[in-house]
């Protein structure tokens, strides 16, 4: 909310001056209020490994983070590229290898790598779109500084907070967008829906029948699989539901068998095809891929976009958007240390005390290493676990996050936070939703802002012009 | 819709018409300890069968002291049949539904396992009782006018009020199943009286006391309760208003699906041959053999509306 000079950064003009004349009581009751209506709602979340009885809450705070449309434009901008660049990387490493033989990348990085799917070679997705929906991290350091810092190029989730948040300002502080112009995000479903039927497969006869794919109701996202389904209109099935019919993967209703054209699934790729991936996947649908492959279903995002948005691939992206787009990135790629490179381990370990260190295929903020805010003890432990295994490693400078203010108990106070915009990608077109949702760290000087390690949320706002 | 989503509208209602019978089931019993010491342990005997529950309390209690009894129905996480264990699957169902709901059936859905869990949480008072019941069943009636004041009257609406009805026909059943020896002593003599405290132990579990009064008067006799409970087609609980609304449903169904299923011709069936006759004729051919048929009728007419509707279908 302030700049370097403790001056009010402008986007945050407007909604400061209103702040100003705010009870902090009334922000704490409306604080809570929120709370009862996640609650009511039941917009909560199973910690995977607690009593199913106890779901709980990302915490929510009032405040919201405030870009201007001018930063936005930006951003979007350095997005779209990168976007642009991770699709024709996937076509092109599950076709040709151009990159492979023109010697940008190493062989190994892509031949080792679990991630890549040789199933996928040769295969054309429909409407050649790979990446469906994208959730791209960013955290930002300075005014003009944005970094990158994850691609989300599998199954990002959050989104549905993204809405729910906005809803609940909404409904909390209507005078407030009275006030203030901010751009809108509740198309998102519409625009999701619109996207996934403009990539039906060649075998769809008609309008395209979409479902999204669940693990189901003890998953942690649940919430977020039936609310998109619930917002888009378009079915939420499990594994069980489905069988394949005809060459088609059809899903058992109170009528039938039907033909499913679309399906946005929920699941990871390895637990997609018991008969392709993991034979006792309880979760996917034997011989899916077959169907995928002969162009009966379309699977979104595509299987095999892992390798896009692998970390040890991370450091190379700069390289990528250079070969595919011929231009330079507009967005910053973090300084990252391979593990896997003698060298460049050499340094890691020198500096563990400095770094944040991430397993390549790790998520969820779960298996890292934030050097600083760790103990002599974990620094030494992990140590030990990085020696042993090092290929699966990679570090990165702790950054110097910016922060927003949160309302604390004792009034506002400032926390950590990064930003993940969500990115439809369709044939003709891409579209990034002006904001996005902001992760914030509840606790103070924490840079952790995962909601499985207490991260909470913001309403992001951009700003009209 | 989905065979799925299907089911889980329809164990959704069941389960939250269940519980609420449950609470009605555990009023009457209270009532009983209360006035009559002396009869409640067979009450609460009769209570544990009819609600199915008996052979599971017996393997953990050996009385049938009013605290454990209600604890055991109310609370206990390991009997399936308790109003925490019920409202919980109850709201398991519905968020595997979510997408079929509205967004007030659903909250209305959720609060009601919030609230319940909350007033559950600890051992219930017997002064608390009467609240706690109360609580227990304004939860089921939230749920149902969110339904009835807010759902498309499409399959998933039907499906709901196919497992209300079915739920509700197999409580009321179970009732008379528990208590029909209570009738029977009078058969020799129609038109005499039925002790006081028995029949309005039957009614009260039903919530029909005063509606009975309503219609009948003080003009209490076996064949009268039992007409009330099986036959009446006013009396919301009866089996013949469950199977009317039952047969509409299932007539909604084949109509928008535009193909006739065998469980619809069940239904006609069992209003022909159970429903179709006068009360007197099933006390003639035997209250209890009545029962037993009809709830064994009940159980595979709900099974094959399953099988018609797809609800079990499994790849594997």
């Amino acid at each position: 909310m302030l700049g370097g000079d403790d001056k009010v950064r402008e986007p945050y003009a407007d909604y400061k001056g209103w702040l100003d004349n705010e009870d902090i009581k009334r922000l704490h009751r409306k604080s809570d209020d929120a709370e009862a209506f996640f609650r009511r709602t039941g917009i909560t979340f199973n910690v995977y490994g607690e009593d199913d009885g106890d779901e709980r809450l990302i915490p929510f705070d009032v405040i919201p983070r405030i870009l201007s449309g001018n930063e936005w434009r930006k951003l979007s901008r350095g997005i779209e590229q990168r976007v642009k660049a991770i699709n024709a990387f996937l076509y092109d490493i599950y076709h040709r290898q151009e990159i492979l033989r023109a010697g940008r990348i190493p062989v190994d990085l892509i031949a080792n790598n679990i991630a890549f799917l040789p199933q996928m070679i040769g295969v054309d997705p429909p409407g050649g779109i790979y990446t469906h929906i994208i959730g791209t991290d960013i955290v930002r350091t300075g005014p003009d500084e944005f970094y990158v810092l994850e691609d989300n190029a599998r199954t990002p989730s959050g989104v549905s907070y993204m809405l729910e948040n906005r809803e609940t300002m909404l409904h909390m502080f209507p005078e407030l967008f009275a006030k203030i112009g901010v751009q809108e995000v509740s198309s998102y479903p519409n625009k999701l829906r619109r996207s996934l039927a403009a990539c039906a497969p060649p075998k769809c006869d008609g309008k395209p029948v979409v479902a999204v794919l669940t693990p189901g109701i003890h998953n942690s996202a649940y919430f977020e699989h039936s609310f998109l389904a619930d917002q888009m209109g378009a079915e939420l099935v499990e594994g069980h539901d489905l069988k394949i019919v005809d060459g088609r993967v059809a899903m058992c209703t109170t009528q039938g068998y039907t033909a499913i054209d679309v399906i946005y699934r929920r699941i990871d790729d390895d637990y997609l095809d018991p008969l392709n991936f993991l034979p006792n996947s309880m979760l996917g649908v034997p011989g899916i891929l077959d169907v995928y492959r002969s162009g009966g279903i379309t699977i979104a995002n595509a299987p095999g976009t892992g390798i896009a948005d692998d970390k040890a691939l991370y450091s190379y992206m700069p390289e990528i958007v250079e070969f595919y787009t011929g231009q330079k990135p507009l967005l910053q790629n973090v300084p990252t240390w391979r593990c896997s490179e003698k060298d460049q381990l050499g340094y890691v370990l020198e500096h563990l005390e400095e770094l944040v260190v991430k397993e390549v295929h790790g998520s969820g903020g779960y298996g890292m290493l934030v050097g600083p805010a760790a103990s002599k003890k974990e620094v030494e432990d992990f140590r030990a676990k990085l020696i042993g295994n090092a290929s699966n490693y990679i570090a990165q400078p702790t950054l110097a996050l910016s922060s927003v203010p949160i309302l604390a108990k004792q009034g506002l106070s400032p926390r950590h936070v990064d930003l993940r915009p969500f990115v439809l990608v369709s044939p003709d077109r891409i579209d990034i939703t002006p904001g996005g949702l902001t992760r914030v760290a509840m606790t103070e000087g924490s840079l952790v802002v995962n909601s499985s390690q207490g991260g909470g949320t913001k309403d992001t706002w951009v700003l009209e012009e | 819709m989905l065979g799925k989503t299907a089911a889980s509208l329809f164990w959704m209602a069941r389960l939250l018409e269940r519980t609420e019978n449950s609470a009605r089931l555990i009023e009457a019993g209270f009532r009983i300890a209360l006035t009559h010491s002396s009869s409640a342990a067979d009450e609460w005997a009769s209570i544990l069968a009819s609600s199915g529950a008996k052979k599971n309390y017996l393997a953990k209690h050996e009385d049938y002291s009013s605290a454990k009894v209600i604890d055991f129905l109310l609370r206990d996480n390991s009997n399936p049949g308790s109003v925490i264990s019920l409202i919980k699957q109850a709201r398991d169902s519905a968020r595997t539904a979510r997408i079929a709901l509205t967004r007030e059936v659903w909250e209305a859905t959720n609060e009601a396992w919030m609230n319940l869990k909350n007033a559950l949480a600890n051992p219930v008072d017997e002064r608390d009782l009467p609240d706690v019941l109360a609580v227990i069943r304004k939860q089921s009636s939230l749920v149902r006018g969110a339904v009835m004041g807010t759902m498309l009257r499409n399959d998933g609406f039907n499906f709901i009020r196919l497992g209300t009805f079915i739920e509700r026909a197999d409580s009321t059943a179970r009732i008379l199943d528990v208590k029909y020896y209570l009738l029977l002593p009078s058969i020799a003599q129609i038109g005499t009286a039925v002790d006081n405290v028995q029949w309005e132990t039957i009614l009260r579990s039903v919530s029909a006391q005063r509606s009975y009064r309503w219609l009948n008067g003080s003009d209490i006799t076996a064949l009268s309760v039992a007409e009330y409970l099986i036959l009446h087609r006013q009396m919301p609980r009866s089996l013949a208003f469950c199977y009317a609304q039952i047969s509409d449903n299932l007539g909604y169904l084949e109509h928008e699906y535009g193909s006739e299923v065998t469980s619809h011709r069940l239904v006609s069936d069992i209003c022909d041959r159970l429903l179709g006759q006068p009360v007197k004729s099933i006390f003639e051919n035997g209250l209890h053999e009545f029962i037993v048929e009809f709830l064994a009728a009940n159980n595979s007419l709900a099974a094959q509306i399953e099988t018609d509707y797809n609800f079990q279908d499994r790849i594997n």
